[in-house]
């Protein structure tokens, strides 16, 4: 009796799973299908049908092309690597100086950071817009790039849990060979730091990447289009024809399958220090 | 340019701080506090966004947000992603809780709940409409389980709109919640897991009383958090319906008001109430854990 009862729980727990995992991947899986079809056979067949030909690559050639996605791959390329540079070591250098002086005013710099973030970013974007307006940023990349830079304390925060398990005095030894302080950044906690840079730079960069509000609020301009805004355009033109919008949600979604099979580890460690404030 | 090396360490530390601190706080205030000091500002004007000059015009946009009840309607919309985030969270503490055991591909069930997360906002919309097109995705399974007649126009029917798009929504945020509490149950020490098991505790009691103990805090953050979440709602509903059909939310009515119908007076109020609305939460957050230790 006992076997049998538990047998049932583990039949539950792997029919749950299973349909957990259905659940999850069903939408995705059926636009992958679609995005191989003629536009034939998209009219003719179901959605959950497989594709005839599995290597039939033309919708994403027109996808790709009429949605110029590599002008929108570019323009998030750009962004995203100045925007990951400048938080990493903005935020560097603000967790050394909180992490490693004591210094008057230093409680209330943490706190004013801490405040920002309990302001959600889209209750302010009606004043922030008159700002970069002011700024003369509108339509440029940098409005992004500065706002993606401007609010990060949870880079800050990361690498602060991380300096406080690098020793103090390895920057006491260093300081006896007379090593100034900006050495000891640049050469020792920099390089030490490399394992929540890598956590930072996944967290930021899939935020920045899947961002659609920042740059089509501040970057209408076509030429400026990020994935995110060229995948938004095929909404309307493309109403016919759903096979090509699904190849430009796949090349949309294709480099966060790659970085996710490639990272796996370093993102679960990533999102787990990231969102526990 | 004078040697860092030269510089006494007191010098060097005033210097340092400075420096390190000068383009962060310059970005904080810019970005941060500037725009919430004019949004209260522009709330309390007329103002077009153009003109040179602003007109005060006292309380006069709080008074439309609370009295036309187009304005308050929105809120409504969030009630139905508010009870999501419930189901959400369900869904994301059971299947934390069973792949914190021991169960065969792991790693693979771990992955696949994740993934969605993600994903592009922009992608989930656009996945989703194509889920609930009328011969789309959702449909075609119903009729395959021969279930046909559940058939619906999922996002053409006010009925259902905002329970579609709540859904798609938890599709795509559960496995941040999943992977966040999988963080925190892993933190707990085996060890008490072992010693339960000897006083005859079954996976029922330690979920109940291990576990749940356990993550008390990053549960209750997370539900709090959901009020917040529920009213920011923008990216689902804005690419797959616009806000049209009873579908729009706070934010998009904000940006609408702001942006298409230039009136920023009045869709900085929004802005106020919407704040104002988070940091109350936030506040009762605070007292809530508090409470707790």
């Amino acid at each position: 009796m006992h076997t049998f009862k538990y047998n049932l729980a583990a039949v539950f727990k792997y029919i749950s799973l299973v349909l957990g995992a259905l659940m999850a991947l069903m939408p995705i899986v059926v636009v992958f299908f679609a995005s191989l079809k003629t536009n034939a056979e998209y009219a003719s067949t179901g959605p959950l049908t497989l594709p005839e030909n599995w290597l039939n690559f033309a919708n994403y050639t027109k996808a790709f092309v009429d949605g110029n996605m590599l002008l929108g791959f570019m323009n998030t390329i750009i962004i995203v690597l100045i925007s990951i540079a400048g938080a990493t070591l903005t935020g560097s250098m603000m967790a050394y100086i909180l992490a490693r002086f004591k210094f008057r005013g230093s409680k209330a710099l943490m706190g004013a950071f801490l405040l920002a973030t309990l302001i959600p970013g889209v209750t302010t974007q009606v004043a922030t817009f008159q700002i970069i307006n002011a700024l003369d940023l509108f339509n440029t990349r940098w409005a992004p790039i500065l706002m993606y830079l401007g609010t990060d304390i949870i880079a800050v925060y990361i690498f602060m849990q991380f300096l406080d398990s690098i020793s103090e005095s390895l920057d006491e030894s260093a300081m006896l060979d007379g090593a100034s302080y900006w050495t000891i950044y640049w050469r020792i906690i920099l390089p030490l730091l490399s394992p929540a840079i890598v956590t930072v730079i996944i967290v930021k960069g899939v935020n920045i990447y899947n961002d659609f509000y920042t740059p089509f609020l501040y970057m209408p301009k076509s030429s400026l289009q990020v994935v995110s805004t060229a995948l938004f355009k095929f909404k309307g033109p493309y109403g016919s024809q759903w096979e090509v919008i699904c190849a430009a949600i796949m090349i949309a979604i294709i480099p966060t399958l790659i970085a996710f099979v490639a990272l796996q580890k370093y993102i679960y460690n990533g999102f787990a220090q990231g969102s526990v404030k | 340019m004078p040697k860092l090396s030269n510089m006494s360490y007191k010098n060097q530390r005033i210097l340092i701080i400075f420096l390190f601190s000068l383009v962060p706080v310059v970005l904080l205030l810019t970005f941060s506090y500037l725009p919430v000091f004019k949004m209260f500002q522009y709330s309390f004007t007329s103002w077009n966004g153009l003109s040179k000059n602003m007109e005060y015009i006292g309380f006069d946009n709080y008074k439309t947000i609370f009295t036309k009840p187009e304005y308050f309607a929105v809120f409504k919309v969030s009630l139905y992603y508010f009870f999501a985030t419930f189901i959400q969270m369900g869904l994301a503490l059971y299947f934390a809780t069973i792949l914190s055991f021991n169960v065969r591909l792991k790693n693979w069930f771990k992955g696949i709940l994740f993934f969605p997360t993600l994903l592009n906002g922009v992608a989930i919309g656009f996945i989703f409409l194509f889920f609930f097109k009328p011969e789309g995705t959702l449909n075609t399974i119903l009729d395959l389980l021969g279930l046909g007649a559940l058939q619906q126009k999922w996002l053409l029917n006010p009925q259902l709109i905002n329970i579609s798009l709540a859904f798609a929504s938890v599709w795509r945020y559960m496995g941040m919640n999943f992977i966040i509490f999988l963080g925190a149950i892993s933190s707990i020490g085996s060890d008490i897991y072992e010693a339960s098991e000897i006083d005859g505790a079954n996976r029922w009691h330690q979920f109940r009383h291990i576990i749940i103990p356990s993550i008390k805090r990053i549960l209750q953050l997370n539900l709090i958090l959901a009020v917040s979440g529920a009213i920011g709602v923008f990216e689902i509903p804005y690419v797959m319906t616009g806000g049209s059909n009873g579908s729009g939310t706070f934010v998009i009515q904000t940006v609408d008001v702001a942006f298409k119908y230039s009136k920023l007076g009045l869709a900085s109020a929004m802005a106020v109430v919407l704040l104002g609305i988070v940091v109350l939460v936030t506040i009762l957050q605070r007292i809530l854990i508090k409470e707790e230790k």
